[in-house]
C-alpha cells in the first residue's frame, strides 16, 4: 500500500495552511474527501441530476438506479442480509434518534432502563435522554476501567431485569477503546435485549460484518468514511424495520393517503421521508469504492501501525500524558500537556499546519469521569504517515517552548 | 499572524498564575459563565458596598490561558471601581476585542489599557475571541445578578 499515492487522491493536501503543508489529524471528527467523491457530486449535478423514486422520465430513472445502487454497495460493504436493512439518514445522529424515537414509542414504558456506557458521544446519549421525560425511562452507564475501556464484565454488571435496550459505541472517539461488540451483542441477546452500536468511529477503520456481529442496529456517519456530509446510514435488522413505526412523515414514505387515514410504504421507503440527500448518497458510492480499492484490512493494518508509532513517540515526550490505555485501540491519540490547556495546544499546532481537535469531543460524561475539562486529540486516517506524527510531536515541543519562556 | 502576539508574556503570566482566583467572602452578587464550545468555565463573585463600589471581585474556574488571563486581568482592574465605571469598561473592552483598534475609556491609565490590549491578539484567531470575552460577559451577568448561566454562544 503506497500512502503517497493514496494521499495524492485527496485534493485538500494541495493547499497550504499558514504556509505549511497540512498535517490533518482530525479524521475522527471528519475525514477528508478523495477526488473521486468530489467529482461524483459535480458530475451528478452537472449531467445526471433528478429527484429519485418519483418521476418516470429518463433522468429520474437513472438517478433512482444510482441511488439504490449505493444501498446495495453499502449492504455488501457491511455484509447485511438484505439491502432493505440499509436506511439513509442525514447522519449517524439521526440514525440513533430514529431508533430511540421509534423503539421508545413502541416498546418502552415507565421504569424501563436503557444501558449506555461512560464512553458515549453525546449523539448516543441525548436521543435516549428525551425518553426520560417522555416515557419515564431510566438511563444507566456501564463504567470504564482505568485504561479507558469497557469490558464485557462492566456491561454484564450493569444489566438489570429492566434493561430494554443496550446502546454502545464500537470505538471510543476519546480513548480509542474498541469494544468487544460481538461478545456484548451475544450477551445482550442471551437476555433478550436488543443492541444498538454507534459505529461512527468503527465503520471508517474496521472491517464490518453485520451478520457476524449480529447486532440489531448499527449507526454510521458517512462523512467520517471519506464521504459527503449530511449523510448517515442506519443498519437495522429487517424484523425491526418491519415492526417499528415510521420516524418522520412526508412524501415518499407512504402507500396511500386519504382524508380518513394513511398507509405507509414498504422498506426502505418507510424510513426515508422527503427528498433525500441524493447527490451525497450517489457520491458515497464512490467512498465505498475508494475503501474497497485499498481494502479495509490494509487500512486497519496501516492505521494500527501508525497508532503504535504515535504512542511510542508521544510517550517519549515527557510532557505528554496519553488519555486511556486500551489493549485494543483504534487510531485515536488523546492527550494532555502539563500546564497547557488543550485549546492553547490546538492554536499553537495550527500555526504549523497541524490540525487536531481540542475540547471534550462531545463526551462530557467521560471527561467528567476522567477529571479533565478538555483534552487534545490527534486522530488518524488512511492518508496519514509517520512523518505527520513526527510533526505533531515537534509542534508539541514548540508549545512547551512558548509556554515555558 | 504571530503566536508571540497572542501568547504575550503578560498573558502567560496571568494565565499560569491567575490573580483573584478565589471566592470572595460574603459576596453579594455572582454569575456563572460557560463556553460550551471548549468547556471553559468561570464563576465570578462580587462584593458591592453601599456606595455601589466594587469592594472585592474574584473568580473560580478553569480554561485556556487566554480565558484565565482575561479573567485575571479583568478582576484586577475592576477592584474599587464604581458600578457605572465597570459597565463602561466592559463595553469599551468588548468593542476593542471585536472591532476598535484601541480603548477609548478614560477611567483607567494608559498602562492598564496596554494590559487589556495584550488580549487583542485573539482578533487574528476568531475561534478564540470567546475565550477572551467569557469573563466580561459573565461580569455583566453578575452585575445584573442574572441567575441564568452566561453562554458565549449567545454573543457574537
Amino acid at each position: 500500500m503506497n500512502i503517497n499515492n493514496i494521499k495524492k487522491q485527496f485534493p485538500i493536501f494541495n493547499n497550504k495552511v499558514h504556509n505549511n503543508d497540512l498535517v490533518y489529524l482530525d479524521s475522527a471528527n471528519s475525514s477528508q474527501k478523495p477526488q473521486m467523491v468530489v467529482d461524483r457530486i459535480y458530475d451528478f449535478y452537472t449531467k445526471e441530476f433528478s429527484n429519485v423514486g418519483r418521476s418516470v422520465h429518463y433522468l429520474a430513472v437513472a438517478a433512482t438506479n444510482l441511488y439504490e445502487n449505493t444501498r446495495i454497495m453499502m449492504q455488501k460493504y457491511i455484509n447485511a442480509k438484505d439491502p432493505n436493512e440499509i436506511v439513509f439518514t442525514k447522519g449517524a445522529t439521526e440514525a440513533i434518534n430514529l431508533v430511540a424515537n421509534t423503539f421508545g414509542q413502541k416498546f418502552l414504558r415507565e421504569g424501563d432502563e436503557i444501558l449506555l456506557t461512560e464512553l458515549e458521544h453525546h449523539s448516543n446519549y441525548v436521543p435516549w435522554h428525551y425518553l426520560r421525560k417522555l416515557k419515564g425511562v431510566k438511563i444507566n452507564f456501564a463504567e470504564i476501567n482505568n485504561d479507558g475501556e469497557i469490558t464485557i464484565e462492566s456491561i454484564e454488571k450493569s444489566i438489570t431485569p429492566k434493561t430494554k435496550m443496550i446502546a454502545i459505541t464500537h470505538l471510543s472517539n476519546v480513548t480509542g477503546a474498541i469494544l468487544p461488540i460481538k461478545e456484548i451483542t451475544s450477551l445482550a441477546h442471551s437476555k433478550n435485549i436488543p443492541i444498538l452500536i454507534d459505529g461512527c468511529q468503527g465503520a471508517p477503520h474496521l472491517k464490518l460484518d453485520m451478520q457476524d456481529i449480529d447486532c440489531d442496529f448499527y449507526a454510521i456517519s458517512c462523512h467520517k468514511m471519506y464521504g459527503p456530509t449530511g449523510l448517515g446510514v442506519l443498519y437495522a435488522k429487517k424484523k425491526w424495520l418491519d415492526t417499528l413505526p415510521p420516524y418522520q412523515g412526508g412524501g415518499g414514505m407512504i402507500r396511500e393517503v386519504k382524508k380518513e387515514g394513511i398507509s405507509f410504504g414498504d422498506l426502505p421507503n418507510k424510513y426515508e421521508a422527503g427528498t433525500m440527500a441524493t447527490a451525497q448518497v450517489i457520491a458515497f458510492g464512490e467512498s465505498i469504492k475508494f475503501l474497497n480499492q485499498i481494502g479495509i484490512e490494509n487500512i486497519e493494518k496501516h492505521e494500527s501501525e501508525l497508532t503504535k508509532y504515535g504512542e511510542e513517540v508521544l510517550r517519549k515526550n515527557n510532557s505528554v500524558k496519553l488519555v486511556g490505555n486500551p489493549k485494543n485501540k483504534g487510531s485515536v491519540l488523546s492527550f494532555t500537556l502539563d500546564g497547557i490547556h488543550a485549546h492553547d495546544i490546538a492554536t499553537i499546532l495550527d500555526e504549523d499546519g497541524v490540525a487536531i481537535r481540542a475540547g471534550h469531543h462531545c463526551c462530557q460524561i467521560l471527561h467528567d469521569k476522567l477529571g479533565l475539562s478538555a483534552t487534545a486529540r490527534a486522530s488518524l486516517g488512511v492518508y496519514n504517515t509517520k512523518d505527520d506524527l513526527d510533526k505533531l510531536n515537534e509542534s508539541i515541543y514548540k508549545c512547551k517552548k512558548i509556554f515555558d519562556r | 499572524m504571530d503566536l508571540k502576539e497572542l501568547y504575550q508574556e503578560i498573558i502567560l503570566d496571568h494565565g499560569k498564575n491567575p490573580r483573584n482566583l478565589r471566592k470572595t467572602e460574603n459576596f453579594n452578587k455572582d454569575a456563572k459563565g460557560h463556553n460550551p464550545l471548549c468547556g471553559d468555565k468561570v464563576h465570578i463573585f462580587l462584593k458591592i458596598d453601599e456606595n455601589k463600589n466594587i469592594s472585592d471581585i474574584s473568580f473560580e474556574g478553569s480554561g485556556c490561558a487566554i480565558s484565565m488571563a482575561s479573567a485575571s486581568i479583568m478582576t484586577d482592574l475592576m477592584k474599587e471601581k464604581k458600578e457605572k465605571e465597570v459597565k463602561e469598561l466592559i463595553e469599551d473592552f468588548l468593542k476593542m476585542i471585536k472591532e476598535s483598534p484601541e480603548m477609548k475609556t478614560k477611567i483607567i491609565s494608559e498602562n492598564e489599557k496596554t494590559k487589556l490590549m495584550s488580549l487583542s491578539g485573539v482578533k487574528q484567531y476568531p475561534m478564540r475571541v470567546k475565550c477572551a470575552t467569557l469573563a466580561w460577559h459573565t461580569l455583566t451577568s453578575a452585575m445584573n445578578n442574572s441567575q441564568e448561566e452566561t453562554n458565549t454562544e449567545k454573543f457574537d
